[in-house]
């Protein structure tokens, strides 16, 4: 069980909260022009990571706001909350994490045979 | 390999059990195999067992970062059912379930199989509109599925509640008389025991660090005892998928849960079947010892803490005490948790990867316990011949880009 410093109310129950998945998933601004594999990227694939994960959760039984958590995925220890728009940098952070957005795009390139799909 | 028999257990019994021989042996690794599977759960010992039986490829190794059947293999409830709606799904549980049928003598060791029944509870109309239709498609592809209504629930399992004031009041079942349960250990253990009489090397305390590539090519793992040269690799680790698949060098759709499970203090037989709740997330059997085994949804968030949150056991125990008030009085003797590997679509991943000869089995979610022995046909059929048989060649990677999802989430709901 998770005690969730939430930005708005301070410290609250996990209970309070909802979790909302993987956070600074950008939406693909041009999504008529990507390729399949980055739209695949940004719809289901995750870095799920053992350690560092940044997430999104949402105080629904409280203020109603969305924020960030940087959460150990092994300790569960919370790590930092910050809100929308931010990115703090984190000791703990995993250098290749930060590299994630740049990697997404990647599988499109490593295919080559899929590329040249029409 | 020593038989299993009455003869040898007799022999053994006049030499006062002193003497069995070791199930398996603990080899150092070799320098090179042609096959190295990682992960020694179920599915992984069976992936190896089914490659020498079903395809002659003996020179295999299963690497093992704990000990074998240590992970979520040990930590399910043990549920076997084959009940899917849609035809992919329906045919690998229904091949798996097959398996699980004859298992116990394929492999001279008593996985201790029960096909006591698999209740599914609905428990409003759109439940059991939903039901009956998957009841429908199940038998549609010559699956055993019926749809029973609350007096023969009532029947079935004496101590139910089936009033109508309850919060989740019970408006029918489908039943599928081949489910049941097996002895999840001895799942591990006997195909841990008949791979290695085989030949196939299982070795235990040996994380997998990294993979070697030539050209995008497989050639080899690291590990914590050493380098492993390998012609193919398969890569059957449940929760920690994402993990090797980033030392691989590509991301996987699978976010990692834990999902929990409790026992209770061991009592009278009172429930000969498995009682499963879609929509209060919670599914309980008796076991041979006693004890009521009853498993919950998954925690939200991702984890590889092997533990989750205790709201989560309040929520399942709240519901459990409603539909079997007598449950009320009974003691939880433990509680645990695994990480499980969750897909979008609910439905798990044999493939092909983009690293060539490196095969990925993951995605089982909460309910690969039951789908071992297919699992493992289906996937040492696409190492060996580099090819998905036709079984699981919907359950690839590229499902995710072309769109072609098994949503079995909509029609299983969330228990598995």
């Amino acid at each position: 069980m998770l005690l969730i410093d939430c930005p708005w109310c301070g410290p609250r129950d996990e209970t309070e909260f909802s979790y909302g998945g993987e956070a600074h998933i950008a939406r693909p601004t041009d999504a008529d022009k990507i390729s399949d594999e980055a739209w695949a990227d940004y719809v289901f694939l995750r870095s799920n990571p053992k350690g560092v994960h940044r997430e999104r959760w949402f105080h629904v039984h409280g203020c109603r706001q969305w924020f960030n958590l940087a959460r150990n995925t092994v300790s569960h220890e919370i790590l930092a909350v910050y809100k929308m728009g931010e990115r703090p940098a984190l000791p703990g952070d995993n250098p290749k994490r930060k590299k994630a957005p740049a990697r997404r795009k990647a599988p499109a390139k490593k295919n080559p045979t899929k590329k040249k799909e029409p | 390999m020593t038989r299993y028999s009455v003869f040898s257990l007799a022999r053994n019994a006049l030499a006062y059990h002193e003497d069995w021989p070791e199930a398996w042996r603990s080899p150092e690794p070799r320098p090179e195999y042609d096959v190295v599977i990682v992960g020694g759960g179920g599915h992984g010992l069976a992936t190896a067992y089914y490659l020498a039986k079903e395809h002659g490829i003996t020179n295999v190794a299963v690497i093992e970062k704990g000990w074998i059947g240590g992970g979520n293999t040990g930590r399910n409830t043990t549920i076997i059912r084959s009940n899917y709606l849609w035809d992919e799904s329906a045919a690998i549980y229904e091949k798996s379930l097959q398996l699980y049928e004859g298992l116990s003598q394929d492999l001279n060791y008593n996985i201790m199989l029960s096909q006591r029944g698999v209740l599914n509870l609905a428990h409003n109309e759109h439940d059991l509109k939903e039901l009956s239709r998957r009841v429908h498609a199940i038998r549609l592809n010559g699956i055993d599925s019926e749809i029973l209504s609350p007096a023969e629930v009532k029947a079935m399992v004496p101590i139910i509640n089936i009033s109508k004031d309850l919060r989740y009041p019970i408006l029918g079942a489908s039943l599928q008389r081949r489910g049941g349960v097996a002895r999840h250990d001895a799942i591990a253990w006997g195909y841990a025991r008949a791979a290695d009489a085989r030949g196939v090397d299982i070795i235990q305390n040996c994380e997998v660090t990294g993979f070697t590539t030539s050209k995008g090519k497989i050639t080899g793992v690291e590990t914590t005892r050493g380098a492993i040269k390998a012609k193919k690799v398969g890569v059957v680790v449940a929760g920690h998928a994402s993990v090797l698949a980033e030392m691989a060098g590509f991301r996987l759709p699978i976010e990692s849960h834990p999902l929990q499970a409790l026992v209770s203090e061991p009592i009278k037989p009172v429930i000969d079947c498995v009682v499963m709740s879609n929509a209060v997330h919670v599914y309980v059997s008796q076991s041979d010892k006693g004890e009521l085994v009853i498993g919950a949804g998954i925690d939200a968030y991702t984890s590889y803490a092997q533990r989750g949150s205790f709201h989560t056991i309040e929520g399942q125990i709240g519901a459990i005490t409603e539909l079997f008030p007598i449950f009320s009085r009974l003691r939880q003797l433990r509680q645990w948790g695994g990480i499980v590997d969750t897909c979008p679509d609910a439905s798990p991943i044999l493939s092909k990867t983009p690293v060539e000869n490196l095969f990925f089995n993951c995605g089982w979610g909460t309910g690969g316990f039951k789908a071992t022995p297919g699992s493992g046909w289906c996937f040492a059929h696409t190492i060996a011949t580099g090819e998905p048989h036709p079984i699981n060649a919907p359950f690839t990677l590229e499902r995710f880009t072309t769109g072609t999802l098994i949503d079995e989430h909509g029609a299983a709901a969330v228990a598995h």
